[in-house]
């Protein structure tokens, strides 16, 4: 017990003496230059401003910013300084070694305006320059906010090092945002600047143009000039934006109509089970990824290319069975093919409820469709990007497909003269069924894009059923390039009303829009003409 | 509608039908009231609501069954006239909870308080008074159908596309009522109701009461529908529902006809939506969803189309074994059956349960042979609800 404690007593004696004679020893610039703060005089505190600054060591930036907090204490007695956290904890600012506290003679080392012009030209250099580019980037966007003239040589040392492409723009932003607020910085730079924050050209540089108070005539002038072209570029990018976010969601409006512009509109079918076969999709999106996981992973990225065709054949081979198994007996009654599909729906949802559980499932993204790229002042995710081509594409074909095929000659020589078209041979019971599967199947193609940006759910097929009806008949039935412009029109409309009126206002307009136009024009925009009409 | 009207319009079945909803509005009542709790006799107080509730689903699916039964309107926003004259008794009931509310406002209620809401807004105005709420029952839904139905009538929207309409209209308000800057509670709705005309909502009496009422009005809405449907109106209705062109061609205005008869159909739904707001003690945006509006276009096609009682009973059977089927361990299948019941119902009993009732009577009764009547009325499934007009 007495060997342990006095052994004990041993290994501590030694340790003092050790760390006694080891802080001399590696006493450099670094720490010359930090006892200088306990000096108590300005020339010494610039000094030693400067040498820590520019030394690198990590523990610069603590201490720099300590001091333009008034959190940097030095012990006048020991030449000890320390650093005081805003958590009540302090560190010795030579060693960065933590201290139990700070003694009591130390005090808050002083500044004059001068000196703590310089503190800020440092705290900025000294993150200007970090070794981290998010940190880089975030420092030069604070200087351009703040645009403090103290930073100017900072920035200017930063710009002349800078290799990143992205951090020098901000850095070339943030010096003309001090030139222009610089009193004394020449006409020169000053148009300069003008002409820099004219092509950065968004609502910040803006502000800083129409905020930057007296300036010689010619400034002013390019100022104004520079204010105009970036308000109309302004508008023309929230417009584009608009623009985009409305084909976006026209593009998700067409895919799930497109399906029930053939079940619907071409075969005249209320089929209220359409939003469940875009559920189905969705879901046949979710088997297939589930068994890449488990079993494949390395086909992730191709999981959508598979799912498409199979969601297409399970869609489109439940679509046959229901036409074959209710639809058929109620061609002619679209009132009751309404309830009966309706009912279908609800079964449908139920039994996906019953196998997959009732709550959203997980569908990745592919790498591929995951991320986004800036277009000019808009960003644009992938996936969407990726949706609208794919509508396109689906539309195309579908329309080939009815244009140049056998199958959609004689769907179309059903729709149009049923009678006329069985008395040539064509089988139309068969055909009615293949019309229905087609439907089906695009609305289950659907379900696999909605998937990548929707909630996998049983209740997926919902949300889609009412807004489709409204593009078919808003559209006109029987007409699909009624559908496609009915569908981007209603997405872009909504999209620009929204700003004004808020997402939920907005559609409600759009609904109220609907009703009112179907008022004054009951077929849709792009109407049948004819006797088909009245059948 | 004088008196000789009303009997006229009387045949078996309506008369049975009255003096069967006639005898359940006062004995279920006076079970509950007057015999011991527990006795077997005795209808607990939980199953009188229960029951108001079905009732007013009844008075619903009558006002679906006027339009589509003998117009061939098919509404898919009834739901939405229901919930309207829910939310003008629910308003009333609201400004009747005063300083009792949980804020203590005296003005206003509880989630004006909490949504900071300065005033009453303007159309919250008159709900303290009873007859005001009374009339707003009518004229709200009423009002709504009215200029719904005359643009869409004298644009000649019909069928499917008058149906998806009606449609888009309930899914329209169900968005707005979910919005809390609309006035209406939002997403709770209006709840916590406290006091009816001074009487204690949750009180046994009052719900005995409410109870009454309700059969009171079906009976009254019964007589209403009956009469319409059986003057020479209501042949105008029925040639409407199965030409349409041709009797506009014998110099019917056919739109005025149908606007008469969707308003109607909307103030009685209204009427059922007000009763039914007490008896639940809640009024929420949900009750605009468009599934519980298709859900009580299937009631009638259960019950029969176009045959008025069936319209009730189907009300009342299909409620009925929701309230069974979802409370037990079936629950999980309950929207299987309901979905099965949309299917078989529209594909192998188009005229529903009174409407094969009646027809197997007729036959029978004219010693006909059943086989031509059945494979008649197989032809043409739309007009299928001639059998019930011929079987009075």
């Amino acid at each position: 017990m007495l060997a342990n404690l006095s052994a004990r007593l041993c290994s501590l004696l030694l340790s003092l003496f050790l760390i006694a004679f080891a802080l001399p020893a590696f006493a450099g610039p670094f720490e010359d230059a930090v006892a200088k703060f306990a000096n108590d005089d300005y020339s010494d505190t610039e000094e030693a401003i400067g040498v820590v600054a520019s030394s690198g060591n990590p523990l610069a930036f603590p201490i720099i910013s300590a001091l333009q907090d008034g959190r940097l204490m030095a012990d006048p007695d020991s030449k000890k300084v320390y650093v005081t956290g805003a958590d009540g904890k302090s560190i010795d600012a030579a060693t960065g070694q933590s201290v139990a506290s700070v003694p009591d003679s130390a005090s808050a080392v002083r500044l004059n305006n001068r000196l703590r012009r310089s503190v800020d030209a440092a705290v900025g250099s000294l993150t200007l320059q970090s070794p981290d580019v998010g940190t880089r980037l975030q420092a030069a966007q604070s200087v351009f906010k703040s645009h403090e003239e103290t930073a100017l040589e900072a920035v200017n040392a930063a710009l002349a090092k800078e290799t990143n492409k992205s951090v020098k723009a901000a850095l070339g932003d943030a010096r003309a945002a001090i030139l222009l607020f610089k009193s004394d910085a020449t006409e020169v730079e000053k148009l300069e600047a003008v002409a820099t924050l004219k092509a950065r050209g968004d609502q910040e540089a803006m502000a800083l143009l129409t905020g930057m108070g007296d300036q010689p005539a010619s400034v002013t002038k390019a100022a104004a000039s520079a204010i105009g072209s970036i308000q109309s570029s302004l508008a023309i990018w929230s417009t584009v934006q608009n623009a985009w976010y409305g084909l976006s969601l026209g593009s998700v409006l067409l895919l799930a109509a497109i399906g029930l512009a053939i079940t619907f509109g071409v075969m005249g079918v209320i089929n209220m089970a359409h939003g469940e076969m875009v559920m189905i999709g969705a879901y046949t999106t979710f088997v297939v990824q589930e068994v890449i996981r488990t079993r494949y992973p390395g086909l992730f990225d191709y999981s959508l290319l598979i799912a498409v065709p199979l969601a297409f054949l399970v869609a489109g081979a439940i679509g046959v069975l229901i036409e074959r198994s209710i639809i058929r007996f109620l061609y002619g009654r679209p009132l009751e093919t309404l309830l009966a599909t309706w009912g279908l729906s609800l079964v449908l949802q139920q039994a996906v409820r019953t196998m997959f559980g009732p709550t959203n499932r997980e569908v990745g993204n592919p790498s591929w469709m995951s991320g986004a790229f800036e277009l000019g002042q808009i960003t644009i995710t992938y996936n969407r990007l990726w949706i609208l081509c794919f509508t396109l594409a689906v539309f195309a074909i579908l329309l080939a497909m009815l244009r140049y095929t056998a199958l959609g000659l004689e769907m179309r020589a059903v729709t149009q003269n049923r009678r006329m078209a069985a008395s040539m041979g064509i089988a139309t019971s068969r055909v009615d069924a293949l019309t229905f599967g087609l439907g089906s199947g695009i609305a289950g193609i659907a379900g696999v894009a909605l998937s990548q940006i929707d909630n996998v759910s049983p209740n997926l097929g919902q949300s889609y059923i009412i807004d489709s009806f409204m593009v078919v008949v808003f559209g006109g039935v029987g007409n699909l390039w009624g559908t496609l412009v009915g569908a981007f029109t209603l997405g872009i409309a909504n999209k620009f009303l929204e700003p004004v009126a808020g997402a939920v206002l907005g559609k409600i307009a759009i609904l109220v829009l609907i009703i009112l136009f179907i008022q004054k024009r009951p077929r849709g925009l792009f109407a049948l003409k004819g006797r088909a009409v009245e059948a | 509608m004088t008196p000789h009207m009303l009997t006229r319009s009387l045949d078996r079945g309506a008369t049975v039908f009255l003096l069967v909803v006639a005898a359940l509005g006062v004995l279920i009542p006076l079970s509950n009231l007057l015999l011991p709790a527990g006795s077997f006799l005795q209808v607990p107080t939980y199953l009188v609501a229960l029951w108001g509730k079905y009732v007013c689903y009844a008075i619903l699916a009558l006002a679906i069954d006027l339009i589509w039964g003998y117009c061939g309107i098919l509404s898919l926003g009834h739901g939405a006239f229901f919930a309207l004259g829910g939310y003008a008794m629910g308003m009333y009931l609201m400004r009747q909870i005063g300083t009792r509310g949980v804020y203590g406002n005296p003005i206003l209620p509880d989630f004006m308080v909490f949504l900071n809401y300065s005033k009453l807004p303007w159309y919250w105005y008159g709900f303290d008074m009873f007859w005001f709420a009374a009339l707003m029952v009518l004229v709200v839904p009423g009002l709504l159908a009215f200029c719904f139905g005359w643009l869409a009538f004298r644009s000649r929207v019909t069928g499917v596309y008058l149906s998806i309409i009606t449609q888009a209209m309930t899914y329209a308000l169900l968005l707005a009522f979910f919005r809390n800057d609309f006035g209406f509670g939002g997403n709770n709705g209006l709840t916590d109701f406290k006091d009816i005309l001074g009487f204690n909502v949750q009180a046994e009496g009052t719900r005995a009461a409410l109870f009454a009422l309700s059969c009171l009005a079906l009976i009254l809405g019964f007589l209403i529908c009956r009469a319409i449907v059986s003057s020479k109106l209501g042949k105008v209705l029925i040639a409407v529902r199965d030409a349409e062109s041709r009797t506009r061609f014998l110099g019917y205005r056919v739109e005025s006809y149908k606007l008469f008869v969707f308003t109607v159909s909307a103030c009685m739904a209204g009427v059922a939506g007000a009763l039914y707001v007490p008896q639940v003690g809640i009024i929420n945006p949900s009750e605009f969803a468009p599934g519980n509006s298709i859900e009580a276009v299937i009631w009638v096609a259960v019950g029969g189309r176009g045959t008025l009682v069936g319209a009730a009973l189907g009300a009342v059977v299909v409620n009925y074994a929701k309230t069974f089927f979802t409370s037990g361990m079936l629950a999980p299948y309950w929207l299987f059956m309901l979905g099965a019941l949309f299917i078989l119902v529209t594909l192998l009993l188009p005229k529903g349960i009174v409407g094969t009732f009646n027809a197997w009577w007729a036959s029978s009764q004219e010693k006909r042979p059943a086989e031509t009547t059945v494979s008649a009325a197989a032809e043409d499934g739309v007009s299928e609800p001639k059998m019930a007009e011929e079987a009075q």
